[in-house]
């Protein structure tokens, strides 16, 4: 799906020049990458699952971006795609990720305790810290392709999974389709609710299919560890709680997520991962350790600066509004996280958003007493 | 029956045993025992039949009320010639739950032997659709003989302008949720090969979506000629907006009074229209200017979807028959107040739409009144149901400025 290999046979009765898409107005890295030779040599592929070559392509080919951000304009159906779509998906990913060569080796690093620091970032400054990552699950379709039995087998399996859980990690399901109007609005204000997507970059992909069917939203009891269900991946997971200690927030990140793997194998499946691509998502964007981890920090001064945009380039960050990867932001606080997600170990990229966003609260605090923050200004990471 | 089975073998588009056999109840009947029709690609499952079953508890649309898991379990692993799957046609309807109060279709087709493959499923919802119109025992009529029409020129100081449209299909490539980019190329060159055949005033430009200048946009735009990526999800889950603006335009002669949309929900949308209440003339242009068009495809070997119980055959089940909507801008301030208008309404089998089309409301006091009905009834007898229906609307309206009474009629048919 959405149009799968059932229609790849009928394609190959036309020549490859009379298919190939138009994207002269596109900007978005698959419109970069894709040539008609590369087109004519993938396209009577497919995985094994049957996903096609236009069936990877299509949300870039409707989506033609933005002049000023550059998309990823692919996505994978499955596992395979990485594999038998190489050829186009090597230097996208490449050009998406600062130069990752397809010969290069992706460290893996889920010890929290190799994490420095991370527990004393300004509260006054730090509004509250999250960590977020995504996992597939070994043997199932992604959900650009799935079908509606592949899809529920998903949620099946990792509500068994998390309803396994105990401690502070114990918690409840909540599925998209049965909740109850009182807990619909508990998860809004607990700002857990996720909806159908409206971004056409995703309805294009086939991702929001028969929704919400096996859709649904996890949360432990004290509301710091999420898992979102069959959105843009099969598990999006999330650690997050108010204030600047990040440390913590890594800490249950870490040991949530290693407990739902064990239990996965114990199921006789396991994450999809790979020494070359690390984790294995929906979006090549994502791919490594598909590992956002970011801050709400007021920083009004610093990011009127005129070296802001600099200075967070130089620590391989990244600034979006508080509303998250669309929004603008509101009255000078911003939502800093790290820029990377492949290539760099999951220690590595909290590290570096840990490191940065105490440089960057230290920034302020000068700004705020009119001094010059020149002689702190950071070496490129 | 002869000569259009002696042209169908003719024509340089062979696709199928399926798309050649159009005529006789006979064939009808092979038609729907087509096993062997399912000579696509095998369909890819892992999962029993009941895991893939869609949730339609919450839903109320044509395919939610028919698709039971049996049929589901039947139909779910053929595919047409041409690789469309249950699960594509149905995608729709299963994204899209509906509305308490309008039933979707939920559906569409990918491509014509959609109708035959999924025949289990979709003439149950043609019969609902079509207000009891049965393929396996029914045939519709085709009559594109505009002479006939009785009457037809309406009191402008009602009627304000005057509309029909239909769509045409072309026969061996797939429907917009399907097509391939090569297809839908091919729908445009085509059909633009034979617009530009066009005469007199019929005579025409084609703009293309893709390289109009701004220019041409805005007057297209001042024209209301343009359309525009669907945003409707009842359209966009179909699969018919991929690849926008790829091999999508419009084509009007220099009149400005017929118009082509060029793949956006069918391969083509044909409307004649003008201002006023002449809908004779409309009709005229409009069945004029259809058989124009398909004698200059005919001339290159290509024809239009069509076969005797299904008529026209369109990407939507409710636009089967003869995808004909004949309609005007009405103004009826007294009677659309009276609360006898909508059984009135009904019982001329007519429908009201806001000025704005489909899903807007009205404006004002003046509507949008067209025929309910596709399936069944001939382009002539449609355009007839419309022209006595308004006139009636525009009786009673006088009658009530009068201060006279006006009466329900009784119902044109079933």
């Amino acid at each position: 799906m959405p149009f799968g290999n059932t229609h790849n046979a009928l394609k190959m009765k036309y020549a490859s020049s009379e298919e190939y898409p138009d994207l002269s107005q596109h900007n978005n890295h698959m419109a970069k990458i894709l040539t008609p030779a590369i087109y004519e040599r993938l396209r009577s592929k497919q995985t094994p699952s049957g996903f096609t070559l236009d069936d990877v392509i299509q949300t870039g080919i409707d989506n033609p971006g933005h002049p000023f951000i550059m998309t990823v304009g692919c996505v994978a159906g499955d596992e395979e795609t990485y594999e038998v779509f190489k050829e186009l998906l090597d230097p996208i990913i490449e050009d998406r990720h600062g130069g990752y060569k397809p010969t290069d080796k992706h460290k893996t690093d889920l010890n929290p305790n190799n994490l420095k620091g991370g527990d004393d970032l300004d509260p006054n400054y730090v509004l509250s810290s999250r960590v977020r990552t995504g996992r597939s699950i070994r043997g199932f379709c992604l959900p650009p392709h799935c079908s509606r039995g592949e899809r529920r087998g998903v949620e099946k399996m990792s509500v068994e999974a998390l309803d396994s859980l105990s401690g502070d990690l114990k918690g409840k399901y909540y599925a998209l389709k049965n909740m109850t109007d009182a807990e619909q609005q508990q998860l809004i204000d607990d700002h857990f609710l996720f909806d159908k997507p409206v971004s056409p970059l995703l309805l294009a992909s086939g991702m929001a299919r028969d929704w919400p069917d096996g859709r649904g939203i996890w949360h432990n009891d004290t509301k710091t560890f999420l898992v979102w269900v069959n959105e843009e991946d099969h598990l999006r997971v999330i650690s997050m709680q108010k204030g600047g200690n990040m440390k913590e927030v890594f800490n249950r990140f870490c040991t949530g997520l290693t407990k739902i793997e064990t239990l996965f194998k114990d199921k006789g499946t396991s994450f999809m991962w790979n020494e070359h691509l690390g984790y294995v998502l929906t979006c090549p964007s994502n791919l490594g350790t598909g590992l956002r981890a970011g801050v709400h920090v007021k920083i009004p001064n610093m990011s009127k600066h005129a070296k802001f945009e600099e200075v967070l380039k130089r620590l391989r960050l990244q600034k979006r509004g508080t509303g998250g990867v669309d929004t603008a932001a509101v009255g000078g606080t911003f939502d800093i996280s790290n820029a990377d997600r492949l290539g760099f170990s999951e220690v590595e990229l909290v590290q570096m958003v840990v490191d940065g966003v105490k440089l960057l609260v230290d920034m302020e605090k000068k700004l705020e007493k009119g001094q010059s923050i020149d002689n702190i200004m950071p070496a490129q990471k | 029956m002869a000569n259009n089975f002696a042209r169908i073998l003719s024509g340089k588009r062979n696709v199928g045993i399926m798309s050649l056999v159009g005529a006789g109840s006979l064939t009808a009947a092979f038609l729907l025992n087509r096993e062997h029709v399912t000579a696509g690609a095998q369909v890819r499952r892992v999962y029993p039949a009941s895991a893939d079953y869609p949730d339609l508890r919450k839903h109320n649309n044509c395919m939610a009320s028919h698709l039971t898991p049996a049929i589901y379990a039947k139909l779910v692993d053929k595919a047409t010639p041409n690789g469309y799957t249950l699960d594509q046609a149905i995608q729709t309807g299963v994204d899209n739950p509906g509305h308490p109060f309008i039933k979707t279709v939920g559906m569409v087709a990918g491509d014509e032997e959609s109708y035959e493959v999924f025949a289990d499923l979709l003439d149950p919802v043609i019969k609902e659709r079509h207000n009891g119109y049965d393929p396996q025992t029914m045939t519709h009529p085709t009559d594109l003989d505009s002479s006939k029409l009785k009457s037809g020129k309406f009191d402008e100081r009602y009627v304000l302008s005057s509309r029909v449209r239909t769509g045409r299909s072309i026969r061996g490539l797939s429907l917009p949720p399907a097509c391939t980019r090569a297809e839908r190329r091919e729908v445009e060159k085509v059909v633009v090969d034979a617009l530009a055949g066009l005469k007199g005033d019929l005579a025409g430009t084609y703009y293309s979506l893709t390289h109009m200048t701004d220019q041409e946009q805005q007057q297209l735009i001042d024209d209301h000629f343009l359309f525009d990526k669907p945003v409707s999800p009842l359209l966009t889950c179909s699969g018919m907006a991929r690849d926008w603006p790829d091999a999508r335009g419009i084509w009007h002669n220099n009149t400005k009074t017929f118009l082509i949309w060029i793949n956006e929900e069918d391969h083509t949308r044909v409307i004649s229209m003008e201002k006023g209440g002449n809908m004779k003339r409309v009709f005229d242009r409009f069945c004029t200017g259809l058989k124009e068009v398909e004698r200059l495809i005919q001339e290159k070997g290509w024809e239009f979807m069509w076969n005797e119980r299904l008529g026209y055959i369109l990407t939507c089940p409710s636009n089967l028959g003869t995808g004909l909507r004949a309609g005007v801008h009405v103004n009826l301030p007294k009677l659309s107040k009276d609360p006898r208008f909508t059984k009135i309404l009904d019982n001329l089998r007519l429908q009201k739409r806001g000025t704005g089309g489909v899903d807007t409301a009205a404006v004002g006091s003046t509507f949008d009144i067209s025929n309910l009905d596709r399936l069944g009834q001939s382009e002539v007898q449609l355009v007839q149901t419309v022209v006595d229906g308004v006139n009636y609307l525009i009786e009673c309206e006088k009658k009530l400025e009068k201060g006279q009474d006006i009466k329900i009629p009784p119902p044109v048919r079933k």
